[in-house]
């Protein structure tokens, strides 16, 4: 079976505070940038379920040349197959347009089985690209995939966190999981797999590249949402008062009276 | 026209995302002149519907069926298609739960509407056009996302509006929704479900957290903030170093990779206050910083600071408020 997991670079989390609302869009943040840390579980996942199962890997993305990064990440941990979507005519895609180029694209792999992301990107936090995948390739899509229990050539079965449970549940196959950081831990690159990723090549394929592509699907123009006013939350103002007292009762009783005064308790 | 909303229960029971949804979509509809259309699916939840009038919905569909009994992410959201081609709304909201979150992706997804992930805010502008504002950057940037055409939807976080009053007295028509599940058939089987709910507070619903870092030093110094909680009909929350290290289950984490909070008090025990943890829940209303380290970068978000042992101050306090709440 071939697994194919989708990834994004992103900022490395450390740092995302560091990102400037006006340089967003930009094709440089100026910051550090990484597999999306979400999508490291999915590329763990899709690991172990070779090992589990057996089966091809791939990793997909969409971006521009530096995207390669998360590839050869991806590739370190042990990933075999990548495929880079990169063209002018991508820039700007909402959630929709980014799935449909992966679907486009995914269906020139062949027979896939699995594909799996991460939860969400740590940059634009909308996890709207997995469930759009699985629409664009009328496939099934489960979320918040906290374990996969069991998979054969027509179905998977997978335990999905929601808010007040888990619940399992089986989907046929090919289908779309996001998966949650329960999933696993990911691993840490070997020097081999290092190695590895530093010496393969990375295929590019562009807008001409996927036959099945609707370019009114795509890029800026098609995109059915837009960010705009971007700016930093407003700092917590005031600064902090520190509560003191001759003893521990009477400076947590300090405390006490002024989270009452605030009618926060 | 109309605005659509989509509300989220379980076991027999809305959540107050979903009432908080629909006060927010009652507010927005009488600015526009509109009507209220709650959504509700699952079997023999009629009552839901009357309660969603009391909310503030003027109409409301609903698809009952034995087959919709248990949350299935594609056949409710051909029920949430279903009810988008009833209605026609310009407007679609839904709460930001887990569930709901997908229903709304699949839906928007196969309709073509652009959907606004996972909001704060909400609010219209000159013509009419909903602008959603939400989180960015895991909490570092705010945007305001707006939309190329109509319908509009968002899914919206829980504890962004308030709970609206209920007035038993309101009135409303309750409609049957009719289904067809053909589509999906085959797609998806739910063979169990395992509940979470120990009883305590998620961190998500809750008006105020204790939460506890690295500072705990154990599973078992958690128990000191679990007593605090219990006192203050809390909940427990956690950094990402408390559950990294195996102290307390990852639904408990607070920070850029686990939950963002924003109750009305945040009381932070031995967190020392990295950038992750304070983008999950600096929008708290009081935060309260307990930290050996004055120099902990917690203490600049803290509105009240407490230089201190957690082990003697948390049990302290929660002497005071048990005698101070008459408990």
């Amino acid at each position: 079976m071939k697994f194919v997991v989708c990834v994004k670079l992103t900022p490395d989390t450390e740092e995302l505070n560091e990102v400037r609302p006006e340089d967003v869009g930009a094709d440089d943040l100026g910051v550090t940038m990484v597999l999306n840390p979400w999508d490291e579980f999915a590329v763990e996942e899709a690991l172990q379920l070779q090992e589990r199962f057996e089966g091809e890997t791939v990793a997909v993305t969409v971006g521009g040349e530096d995207a390669t990064d998360a590839l050869k990440r991806a590739v370190a941990m042990g990933i075999e197959e990548t495929v880079l979507l990169s063209d002018p005519a991508f820039e700007g895609s909402d959630a929709w347009g980014t799935a449909h180029i992966l679907a486009e694209a995914i269906k020139g792999l062949g027979e896939y089985g699995l594909i799996l992301t991460g939860k969400q990107s740590v940059d634009g936090n909308s996890g709207l690209v997995a469930p759009g995948l699985a629409v664009k390739l009328g496939v099934p899509f489960v979320s918040q995939v906290a374990r996969v229990v069991d998979l054969t050539d027509s179905s998977v079965t997978v335990v999905r966190a929601l808010d007040e449970g888990r619940q399992t549940v089986r989907v046929k196959l090919p289908a779309v999981i996001s998966v949650s950081k329960e999933i696993n831990e990911p691993r840490y690159p070997n020097f081999m797999g290092i190695r590895k990723a530093s010496r393969m090549k990375y295929p590019v394929m562009a807008a001409a590249d996927l036959p099945g592509l609707d370019t009114g699907q795509i890029g800026v123009d098609a995109a059915l949402v837009k960010w705009t006013d971007l700016h930093k939350p407003p700092a917590r103002g005031g600064t902090c008062e520190f509560i003191t007292g001759e003893t521990t009762a009477a400076l947590v009783a300090a405390l006490v009276d002024k989270l009452v005064a605030d009618k926060v308790v | 026209m109309s605005i659509l909303v989509y509300i989220d229960h379980f076991a027999g029971a809305g959540k107050p995302a979903s009432w908080e949804t629909l006060g927010k979509a009652r507010e927005l509809a009488d600015t526009l002149g509109d009507s209220v259309i709650g959504l509700v699916i699952g079997h023999q939840v009629r009552p839901l519907a009357a309660e969603a009038i009391t909310y503030g919905a003027d109409r409301v569909l609903v698809a009952d069926d034995p087959a919709l009994a248990t949350f299935q992410a594609h056949a409710y959201a051909a029920a949430l298609k279903a009810a988008i081609a009833e209605a026609g709304p310009r407007i679609i909201l839904a709460p930001a739960t887990t569930g709901a979150r997908d229903v709304a992706a699949l839906a928007a997804g196969e309709l073509g509407i652009g959907l606004a992930a996972d909001c704060q805010d909400l609010a219209l502008d000159g013509d009419h056009n909903l602008l959603a504002v939400r989180p960015v950057f895991s909490g570092n940037i705010i945007a305001t996302e707006v939309f190329a055409q109509q319908p509009q939807m968002a899914t919206v976080r829980g504890r962004s509006f308030p709970l609206p009053e209920s007035d038993p007295a309101r009135t409303g028509e309750i409609k049957d929704l009719v289904v067809d599940l053909a589509a999906v058939a085959g797609w998806e089987e739910v063979l169990g479900f395992e509940t979470t709910q120990t009883g305590e507070v998620s961190v998500e619903t809750a008006n105020i957290i204790v939460s506890g870092g690295r500072g705990v030093k154990g599973p078992e110094g958690f128990e000191p903030l679990r007593e605090l909680a219990q006192v203050l009909g809390a909940a427990v929350g956690a950094s990402r170093a408390a559950v990294d290290a195996g102290w307390i289950p990852y639904p408990a984490q607070v920070g850029q990779t686990g939950k963002t909070v924003r109750p009305d008090l945040y009381v932070a025990c031995g967190i020392s206050g990295a950038i992750q943890h304070l983008a999950g829940m600096t929008n708290s209303k009081v935060i309260v910083a307990i930290n050996k380290d004055k120099d902990a970068p917690i203490f600049n978000v803290a509105q009240y600071g407490i230089v201190g042992d957690l082990f003697e101050i948390v049990p302290a306090l929660t002497r005071a408020f048990r005698a101070r709440l008459g408990q």
